[in-house]
């Protein structure tokens, strides 16, 4: 039996191939004039860099968080390239100037660049390694007033925007991978939708790291004014290296009054191999600020990659009335680590938040889910729901949950539940007796288990999300 | 019902198994023709539900001795789903919860799989659950079974149904009933009893697994097998059901424990 459900775990990445691009790599090592060298070749104005040296002072006196439940060997931050780019002409016009090489890349993974092959109705960002290599779709959207561009370009071409907003959300001190972000960082999206506007077709970015031994250090920033509504989604991949690669991006969403933004995640870097060899380390900082009244922000993620996943998309809720949700898949297997959840802080009046997270280990990995509940004084009659399940595939792996609730208003309701199951042989067995396979079976299940969270996200990404699933959990089940 | 001349579904002959080392299954013969219902009953302990589950293929049992041809095709050399899909169909004693799943997409799945290995045509989501409804009329079940998670908060009685339901989904060539009377209520009885009769032709057969006399006088059994430790040691008609309600199992095995010192008597001499 345990045969049957590790065949179903352990498909190959099919992700892991490697480009062949002459990249302009920086030397390894990190120290102010990495940073200085960093902001000079992207022609960033003073006040940016400014912004980077400060956060880099404020890193160098800060830890390493020991609380997350994952366990890994000290990174040696001098010896990870802080800047990686794929080599060619320094201003591209129009798609047909980028390197032929890097748009078969992104066909291989799925994502087309050419406008006339793109995905339909969904505008897409692609960075590769440090840069943003194109942009689909933006003169469409510039039409209804929407900015959807490289943080590079966002940068130099709204540099205001960009002044008032960067670091709002997430301080430069805010925690260690965040400083060591703000530091750093290379580029990223920007994306901006004006009062009133509701974004026609769903925002993307999708995320490739190509060079052995880079950090990606991506900073995504997203801002929706009154009355604004956009659907973004981001898709992650890389190619599979022996040694680990270091992502620290931070995202920052701002919705003002009557704002709605819904952040999609399908995050499947590589996970190293069965042996635990290689991966992505995911210490990834996501946050959203519900500054408006009756405003919105909804995360939700399927996370299916990386070595070690430390991530937690929050909402602040400031706004009376505004509305805060995270919906969550982590699936870990062989001897990922995932220590994964959210916050939700109400400060605003009447504010709610729902909080769906669902966990499923396999193999050898250890997949924690960590939130925080927190209502503030001021908080008057907000609400939570948070819904926690665990599913264990196999007898080796581990589940935790660890909930923090801090209530500070009596006219608050919190609601916590939490369940754990697991797939078990008799399980399998009663699939099989009726003629269903353990394949079919298991990928019955573990819809059946994630449905809650699967019919958050647009539909092609859902049944992209299904099949990753599907695949990922190919060969696990015993 | 006996039928003249009918094909043989399952022959089993000197079936030993055991689960984690222990020996529970110690020679059994057991043969079943279609049309045929055949009931085994014994005390607790003496080898029914394995011997239920290890014609299913539960992993957890090994099979150390013996054969069991299905329709002429060697059982033990098919995984559990082969079997399924040959027409071997287990009601469970305690039928599995499947958390998230709805009871309608796993019936239509496994209805589907079945068809498809049949060659025939699969049902679209509307198209089953009209089908479905239909059968769940026999079982008088209610329609919210449906959208309800296979078997999660089921009653005992209900988790029955939903087994006799999928019985009457596959149309399987031998159906198993493990203990399919317990945990039921007398009308559940008598409406799951109902059910089982209409599946019943002469094409078919059904082995009822149970403790009670009381299944018996809804669903008549063509045989009556006594089981203890681990072999049928007794085998007649209907009566026999009743013979054992009112003198219990005892004298069973005491009158097989004297045959056999007689066998072993006369082979010495």
């Amino acid at each position: 039996m345990s045969a049957v459900l590790q065949n179903i775990v352990n498909q190959p990445y099919k992700h892991g191939f490697i480009t062949n691009i002459e990249s302009d790599v920086a030397p390894k090592g990190l120290n102010e004039d990495t940073i200085r060298m960093i902001s000079a070749k992207k022609n960033e104005p003073e006040w940016l860099l400014e912004f980077r040296l400060k956060s880099y002072q404020a890193w160098l006196k800060m830890e390493e968080p020991t609380w997350p439940n994952v366990h890994f060997k000290k990174i040696d931050y001098q010896a990870i390239s802080y800047y990686a780019a794929p080599k060619q002409k320094p201003k591209l016009k129009s798609m047909d100037e980028v390197d032929p090489e890097l748009l078969r890349t992104f066909e291989k993974l799925g994502v087309p660049l050419h406008e006339r092959m793109a995905l339909a109705g969904v505008a897409v960002d692609v960075i590769f390694d440090s840069v943003s290599v194109a942009t689909t779709y933006k003169h469409k959207l510039a039409e209804v007033g929407i900015i959807f561009c490289s943080m590079s370009e966002a940068v130099n071409e709204y540099p205001e925007l960009v002044q008032k907003y960067l670091g709002t959300v997430v301080p430069t001190g805010d925690n260690f991978y965040a400083a060591l972000n703000s530091a750093v960082f290379t580029d990223g999206s920007f994306c901006f939708i004006p009062k009133g506007v509701k974004c026609p077709m769903d925002l993307s970015t999708y995320f490739r790291i190509n060079t052995e031994e880079t950090g990606q250090f991506e900073r995504t920033l997203i801002i929706a004014e009154e009355g604004a509504s956009v659907s973004y989604l981001e898709g992650c991949t890389a190619p599979a290296f022996s040694s680990n690669q270091l992502h620290a991006a931070v995202v920052e969403l701002v919705a003002l009054d009557n704002a709605d933004i819904k952040y999609s995640t399908v995050q499947n870097w590589y996970a190293g191999d069965e042996n635990g060899v290689g991966g992505v380390y995911n210490f990834v900082t996501k946050r959203g600020l519900a500054k408006g009244i009756n405003s919105r922000i909804s995360w939700t993620q399927v996370e299916t990659g990386s070595a070690i996943t430390w991530k937690y998309p929050s909402v602040v809720l400031l706004g009376d009335n505004s509305v805060g949700e995270f919906y969550s898949v982590a699936v870990t297997n062989h001897l990922q680590q995932a220590d994964t959840g959210t916050k939700m802080i109400h400060i605003g009046k009447n504010t709610r938040s729902t909080i769906v997270s669902k966990g499923i280990s396999a193999g050898y990995s250890n997949n924690s889910y960590r939130g925080l509940v927190r209502i503030a004084p001021n908080a008057a009659d907000a609400r939570n729901y948070s819904q926690c399940d665990s599913m264990l595939i196999g007898d080796q792996s581990g589940a935790n949950t660890f909930p923090y609730i801090q209530v500070g208003n009596n006219t608050a309701q919190v609601e916590h539940e939490a369940s754990t199951s697991k797939i078990g042989e008799d399980q399998l067995f009663y699939f099989a007796q009726r003629g269903v396979n353990a394949e079919a079976a298991v990928s019955m299940i573990i819809n059946g288990f994630c449905k809650d969270v699967f019919q958050q996200l647009p539909m092609e990404f859902a049944v992209e999300a299904t099949k990753l699933l599907s695949f990922k959990l190919e060969g696990s089940v015993g | 019902m006996i039928v003249q001349d009918s094909k043989i579904i399952l022959e089993v002959r000197g079936l030993c198994a055991s689960v984690n080392g222990v020996e529970i299954l110690k020679g059994l013969d057991f043969t079943v023709k279609s049309g045929e219902v055949h009931a085994i009953m014994g005390p607790n302990g003496s080898g029914k539900s394995t011997f239920a589950k290890v014609l299913a293929g539960h992993t957890a049992y090994e099979v150390t001795a013996g054969t069991a041809l299905f329709e002429g095709k060697n059982l033990f050399e098919l995984a559990p789903e082969a079997r399924a899909l040959a027409g071997v169909f287990l009601a469970f004693q305690y039928p599995i919860e499947v958390p998230g799943v709805a009871n309608n997409q796993f019936l239509r799945l496994t209805y589907n799989t079945i068809q498809v290995q049949r060659g025939k045509e699969e049902l679209d989501p509307l198209e089953f659950d009209d089908f479905v409804r239909e059968k769940m009329k026999l079982l008088e079940m209610s329609p919210d079974f449906l959208d309800r998670n296979v078997n999660e908060g089921f009653s005992g009685g209900e988790k029955k149904r939903n087994e006799i339901l999928q019985m009457a989904l596959l149309e399987p060539r031998l159906a198993i009933l493990d203990e399919t009377d317990s945990g039921l209520d007398i009308d559940a009885l008598k409406i799951v009893s109902q059910g089982i009769n209409q599946l019943t032709n002469k094409d078919n057969a059904i082995v009822l697994v149970t403790h009670y006399q009381r299944l018996l006088n809804y669903i008549v059994p063509d045989f009556v097998h006594v089981m203890e430790a681990g072999r049928i040691i007794k085998t007649g008609g209907k009566e026999l059901a009743l013979e054992l309600e009112t003198r219990g199992y005892d004298w069973v095995a005491a009158e097989y424990q004297a045959a056999s010192e007689t066998r072993v008597a006369e082979g010495a001499v």
